[in-house]
């Protein structure tokens, strides 16, 4: 009787919304007010391929109504294209469009997308290069480890230096750790959103990156406790390693797209700097393992899971880019190292209780602005 | 047109790009390459692209990929450029009441959705119909009367370049025509040459540039220039003189599709590329007469270049002999006309282009082309 009810009361509801929705569209009350305006449209540009058949464009669009294509204008002339799939593109759907336009190399284009409507919806290619074909794989692999294992194996080169510090070392060396995940923080929810406006403008991509974002914090918070309690050595070194890794997912993805949209100025003394950027992550990841004693292949491991993502991140960014999807991986990421860092600050609260100090020691405070300073620093350096 | 630059490089991707940059360096570096240019593809890839998809006649060949892609429905236009190039709109003979001869015209202004180009709908103001208006033509000195009926949602008129008077000048406040109202214009036609009218309403730019205007020629009167007869004959519509001619009207236009002041499409009567994609056929025994008008909105100037020709110019068609002889392009400010006269005579068969020669309205459309035959049957 009572489940009977139940259903009743929640079928109800469900129902009155059906029939209002459909009331409100067979009546349209709004019709005196939206009149003869044309549809509104949305033309974005996800990603490009610059080969010997010319410009190849990933489009989405969004609108009230199915959007058509009707010409391509490059450098403002218009120019012959074939559109795949062919025909009208409803709310949210994507095609491919491709022209058969000599680009010129290292050169600026510009694209406009006029529709049935007569809307301009214009795209640029800052520098056109060649998209990398799969020759390159290897060298952009490279690329990926150099920039995501180096500098964190290196990092981890200081774990005998810790060890031999003790624990107000120890003690320093989490502080300097919720500092260097503090800025990631920062930093990566700063990108995912840059991103996110990129993307459609039907995806919502702002509201999807805080929602991911907490999502995944709630999600990996749960599941490294879920043998209830904090959590603390081994296990916390592999959560901060994974948040680490998740960030350099989406660092990869951006060096990935910079290299297929051309968008990249030269430099050796940069990737140095970016390396030097990332040295302060294998500080990180090692700090909590100081009083634990751990084999040589926990490193290694641990190594990977932070910089694996990178080269990963790098491929997927230089051949199969998409806005959207590069926030989604950052907002993960960012949830990630929310996680990390609360699990992090709750070891330090939890040391301190134990001998009886408060958490905001001068050494914590200390460990906690060089973390944030080391890598502002750092970040300054590849900014040139 | 102009396009803004596009989102901006943003830090990140900069940052990024030159970690990698860099990377590649040191790993090829590392590795020992001496490669500079990581992917073998020279300066200006010249893509070897499949044009299958346009249609393999000479004239499409000779765009090389700068064109519009499909066609515009002329039937559901109502119109089509090729017809506007030769029709004439003589009006009706009838007597005005007072004793006098009059050449009668009905003009209707209308709202209507007019595709431009292939696959683009602009929502246009159009007279009859159809952009450009009617090409009212007349004889110098014939009384004219244009009964005016405005069918659009907006107020227009039909202002025309000749000689009149102030209350027939087509302005607001002298033959400003109400949604549903009705005005006749009367004057004599003159001075003979090739002229225009358009919407004098206001806001100036927008009735104009939504497809409010027509060309308006008046042929001059033989017994008038007994000095240039000749040349007269051959210019009045209906002469065995005349007949002798090809004569073309082509309205030089631009339509701004997303109405910031700047145009997306350019053409000659309206349709982009509708002479690209079928030429003008020239039959090359009989001199070639246009009468070109500029009404394109927006930009200061429009022009007109021949390929492979020369030809004389009168200058808004009010004289008998050239104001310009032996040119290849003349340029035309905004209401600016003449007359262009050529022949192909000397020339073997072929596709002869002409164009603006401002190139940037030939790649938005202003690209045609003369077919010219050797007998025509
Ligand atoms: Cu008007």
């Amino acid at each position: 009787m009572t489940t009977r009810r139940t259903i009743l009361a929640v079928v109800t509801p469900l129902l009155l919304i059906v029939a209002v929705a459909v009331a409100f569209l067979t009546v349209d009350p709004l019709r005196s007010l939206t009149g003869a305006a044309p549809p509104i449209e949305q033309v974005t540009v996800e990603r490009h391929v610059l080969d010997g058949d010319g410009i190849a464009l990933l489009v989405r669009v969004g609108g009230t109504a199915p959007v058509r294509i009707a010409q391509v204008q490059v450098d403002g002339a218009y120019w012959t294209f074939a559109q795949e799939p062919p025909g009208e593109l409803g709310n949210l759907s994507s095609a491919w469009l491709r022209i058969p336009y000599p680009w010129v190399l290292g050169e600026t284009h510009h694209f406009a997308f006029i529709t049935r409507t007569g809307l301009a919806f214009e795209h640029t290619i800052d520098v056109a290069v060649a998209t990398p074909d799969t020759n390159s794989l290897g060298v952009l692999g490279l690329v990926g480890l150099f920039v995501g294992i180096v500098p964190v194996a290196l990092g981890m080169l200081f774990y005998p230096a810790l060890r031999a510090g003790g624990t107000r070392s120890f003690g320093f060396a989490l502080a300097l750790t919720i500092g260097l995940l503090g800025f990631l923080l920062v930093d990566t929810l700063q990108e995912a959103l840059e991103l996110a406006a990129d993307a459609a403008p039907g995806l919502h991509g702002a509201a999807m990156v805080w929602l991911v974002a907490a999502l995944a914090f709630v999600l990996l918070l749960a599941v490294g406790r879920r043998k209830g309690g904090e959590i603390g050595g081994f296990a916390l070194a592999t959560s901060i390693a994974l948040g680490i890794g998740l960030h350099n997912l989406g660092e990869g993805l951006a060096i990935g797209s910079a290299f297929a949209t051309g968008a990249a100025a030269l430099g050796t003394f940069l990737v140095l700097g970016f390396t030097l950027h990332n040295v302060t992550e294998g500080i990180g990841i090692v700090a909590p393992l100081v009083q634990e004693r751990p084999r040589w292949p926990v490193f290694i491991g641990l190594a990977a899971l932070a910089g694996l993502p990178a080269v990963v991140g790098i491929w997927l960014g230089s051949y199969a880019f998409s806005p959207h999807w590069a926030a989604l991986a950052l907002a993960v990421g960012a949830g990630a190292i929310l996680q990390v860092i609360v699990e992090v600050g709750g070891l330090l609260m939890r040391r301190s209780a134990t001998q009886g100090t408060s958490w905001a020691s001068a050494p914590a405070v200390l460990g906690v602005v060089l973390g944030v300073a080391v890598m502002y620093g750092t970040a300054l350096l590849v900014q040139a | 047109m102009r396009f803004p630059f596009g989102q901006p490089v943003t830090r990140r991707l900069l940052l990024g790009g030159s970690a990698l940059l860099g990377g590649v360096q040191v790993v090829r570096l590392a590795l020992g390459a001496a490669s500079a240019q990581p992917h073998g593809l020279g300066h200006g890839a010249v893509p070897a692209v499949s044009r299958q998809s346009v249609a393999p006649s000479a004239a499409h060949v000779a765009h090389g990929g700068m064109m519009t892609v499909g066609e515009v429905d002329a039937a559901r236009n109502g119109f089509d450029p090729h017809t506007i190039l030769t029709s004439w709109d003589t009006g009706e003979v009838i007597w005005d009441g007072k004793g006098h001869l009059c050449r009668e015209f009905v003009v209707e202004a209308s709202d209507k959705d007019v595709e431009i180009a292939p696959g683009i709908i602009f929502p246009a103001w159009t007279y009859n119909g159809r952009i450009p208006g009617p090409t009212i033509r007349a004889m110098e000195g014939e009384q004219v009367r244009i009964i005016f009926r405005n069918r659009g949602s907006h107020p227009h008129s039909m202002h025309f370049h000749g000689i009149h008077s102030a209350r027939m000048d087509g302005v607001p406040g002298a033959g400003d025509v109400l949604p549903g109202g009705e005005f006749v214009y009367e004057f004599e036609a003159k001075p003979f040459g090739c002229h225009l009218y358009h919407c004098h309403t206001v806001p100036l730019k927008r009735h104009i540039h939504k497809g409010l205007y027509g060309t308006f020629i008046v042929d001059p009167d033989p017994a008038r220039h007994p000095e240039h007869e000749a040349a007269a004959r051959s210019r009045l519509l209906g002469t065995p003189e005349n007949r002798g001619w090809q004569e073309f009207v082509m309205v030089m236009n631009g339509f701004d599709t997303n109405f910031d002041d700047e145009n997306e499409v350019y053409a000659v009567n309206t349709v982009a590329h509708a002479y690209s994609r079928r030429p003008i056929v020239i039959d090359r025994a009989r001199p070639v007469r246009v009468y070109l008008v500029n009404v394109t909105e927006f930009d200061p100037l429009n022009s007109l270049h021949l390929h492979g020709n020369f030809f004389d110019y009168y200058d808004s068609g009010t004289t008998l002999t050239p104001t310009l002889k032996t040119v290849d392009i003349i340029t035309q400010c905004q209401g600016q006309r003449g007359i262009l006269e050529f022949t192909f005579k000397d020339h073997e068969p072929g596709h002869y282009m002409f164009h603006a020669h401002q190139s940037e309205f030939v790649e938005l459309g202003w690209m045609s082309m003369f077919d010219v035959r050797g007998e025509i049957a």
